[in-house]
């Protein structure tokens, strides 16, 4: 039982025939894509029978000061394959990038909670409000010039 | 003549005995019968992930200690294996033989837990729940051996283990081992064709595994769902790959499964702990490095382990410093709740606290 990685470029060259100008650029281990296609990109990686990202590990947000990173690591349970996808969001007032709540209900939490620490928005989550700290707090802790 | 009703918003927790911690769940009832549900959370949030920013690599291991703090052996190793990954680096062979057999003993200890209170929210107050922590309280002393601590262990270290194991503490690992195999079959006897709780258990609140699969459910519930997935197998660490164990695989996915799947796998961490100790061999237990590492500047990494509940995952990048740049700890209690809508609706008043104990979460892990 190994478990194969899916390289960057074969995951650009899938998305750049379903998903038109979502790709912005890729290396051995990641694709980096538009934050307002994550939605659809989502989709056709979790429909491809090939890559088949039925399953969403994490997502994981990182604040670059010129720019906040989304990285989702994404699994293949039937394949045994993983992937990640990573998507560059620019803005510190509205930073906002497309939800894959509609994709993978796992993200749910994960989305939220993105939103309440690091302050970017995720445009089609149903209940984008803070989870960990309560309406009304000032700030997105996690970002590098809150403290 | 019929009775005019009308749904009732109740709020269970953030102080209620079976709520594991401080989860509170506000829940619209119809008469017992569940209507809506919406998990809130946040009550335990001490910002670890941020702490984590201004602590060294070396430092952070306490952090960790205190996010599953019934699993903190296996917290501590899933953060030495993400530094390691970053600096390139592996323990010598004796300190991947010590985590693992800690990490094990912790699963035994977490699932313990598990057992007991989950059977103890089905009504058996108190008597099972002391049988699990009988033996839970033997590996805890076990640990306390290792390195003076029962709980905050903070045993692993990046590069291996904080240090080797006293002379003791191999009788007394010995003496547990044979003790525990008694006290293990005397609670399987009690519980797993136990009449009462399989009539409470079977066939209520199940999983489908396509929906387990769309949740990033994972550890134990996944299992229950049927899907073959273990991080120890897919991607073994550590000695994972030296040592044989079966993996449980539930059918239905119901709260019977996932209380089955965590008592086999006390008997496969009973196995593997076993071959551990057969196998280990003396010699260094920790990389000589220097007290503040430093990765490569743009270096990242995400080392995952399969925890007592699902997968952990620390995800670190690092612009050069001392600290990591960025600490994402994917804790597998908060996503595992994802599914809470999908358990509980439909169901009634009576089978809740018990589908939440299914579940198994820890809200310090769920809030970090």
């Amino acid at each position: 039982m190994t478990l194969n990685v899916v390289s960057g470029e074969t995951l650009a060259q899938r998305l750049r025939e379903v998903v038109p100008n979502s790709v912005v650029e890729w290396n051995d281990a990641a694709v980096w894509v538009e934050p307002n296609s994550l939605g659809s990109v989502a989709s056709a990686l979790h429909d491809d029978d090939e890559i088949d990202f039925k399953y969403l590990n994490a997502i994981s947000a990182i604040d670059f000061v010129e720019h906040f990173e989304l990285v989702y690591h994404l699994t293949s349970i039937a394949k045994r394959q993983t992937g990640v996808v990573r998507s560059r969001v620019y803005g510190r007032e509205e930073p906002a990038a497309a939800s894959v709540v509609g994709v993978w209900k796992g993200a749910d939490f994960q989305e939220r909670e993105i939103w309440d620490l690091m302050g970017v928005r995720f445009t089609g989550h149903p209940n984008m409000k803070r989870i960990m700290l309560w309406e009304g707090f000032d700030g997105h802790p996690l970002r590098k010039d809150f403290l | 003549m019929t009775i005019r009703t009308e749904p009732m918003t109740v709020n269970v927790g953030p102080q209620h005995p079976s709520t594991h911690g401080v989860f509170r769940v506000r829940i619209t009832f119809d008469g017992e019968d569940i209507v809506e549900v919406e998990p809130v959370l946040g009550y335990l949030h001490r910002g670890s992930e941020k702490l984590a920013e201004e602590r060294n690599y070396v430092q952070v291991v306490t952090l960790t200690d205190r996010l599953d703090y019934t699993s903190s052996m296996i917290n501590n190793q899933a953060y030495c294996l993400a530094v390691e990954q970053l600096l390139g680096i592996e323990p010598p062979p004796r300190g991947k033989y010590l985590r693992t057999l800690t990490a094990e003993l912790q699963r035994i200890a977490s699932h313990l837990i598990a057992v007991g209170f989950f059977v103890q929210e089905l009504g058996a107050f108190g008597t099972p729940l002391m049988y699990t922590f009988r033996s839970r309280e033997r590996i805890l002393d076990l640990f306390e051996m290792l390195c003076g601590a029962r709980i905050t262990v903070s045993y692993s270290r990046p590069g291996g283990v904080f240090a080797d194991a006293p002379p003791d503490f191999w009788p007394a690992l010995d003496q547990f081992l044979s003790d525990f195999e008694g006290e293990l079959e005397e609670l399987e006897n009690l519980l797993l064709s136990n009449e009462i709780l399989m009539v409470r258990t079977r066939g209520v609140s199940p999983l489908p595994p396509d929906v387990a699969i769309n949740c990033s459910v994972s550890g134990p519930v996944l299992r229950a769902s049927g899907i073959n997935w273990d991080w120890r197998k897919v991607a073994p660490y550590d000695a994972y790959d030296q040592v044989a164990f079966d993996i449980p695989l539930g059918e239905n996915g119901d709260n019977y499964d996932r209380f089955w799947v965590r008592m086999q796998e006390v008997r496969q961490s009973l196995r593997i702990v076993r071959q551990c100790v057969a196998q280990i061999e003396p010699g260094p237990v920790r990389l000589e490095l220097p007290m503040v590492l430093r990765a490569a500047p743009g270096a990242e990494a995400y080392g995952r382990v399969e925890a007592s509940k699902g997968e952990l995952g620390f995800f670190l990048v690092s612009d050069g410093g001392v600290s990591p740049y960025r600490c994402k700890i994917r804790s597998p209690s908060l996503i595992n709740l994802t599914i809470t809508e999908h358990l509980l609706l439909g169901w009634k008043l009576a089978d809740m606290i018990v589908s939440l104990g299914s579940v198994d979460i820890n809200m310090g892990e769920v809030d970090r």
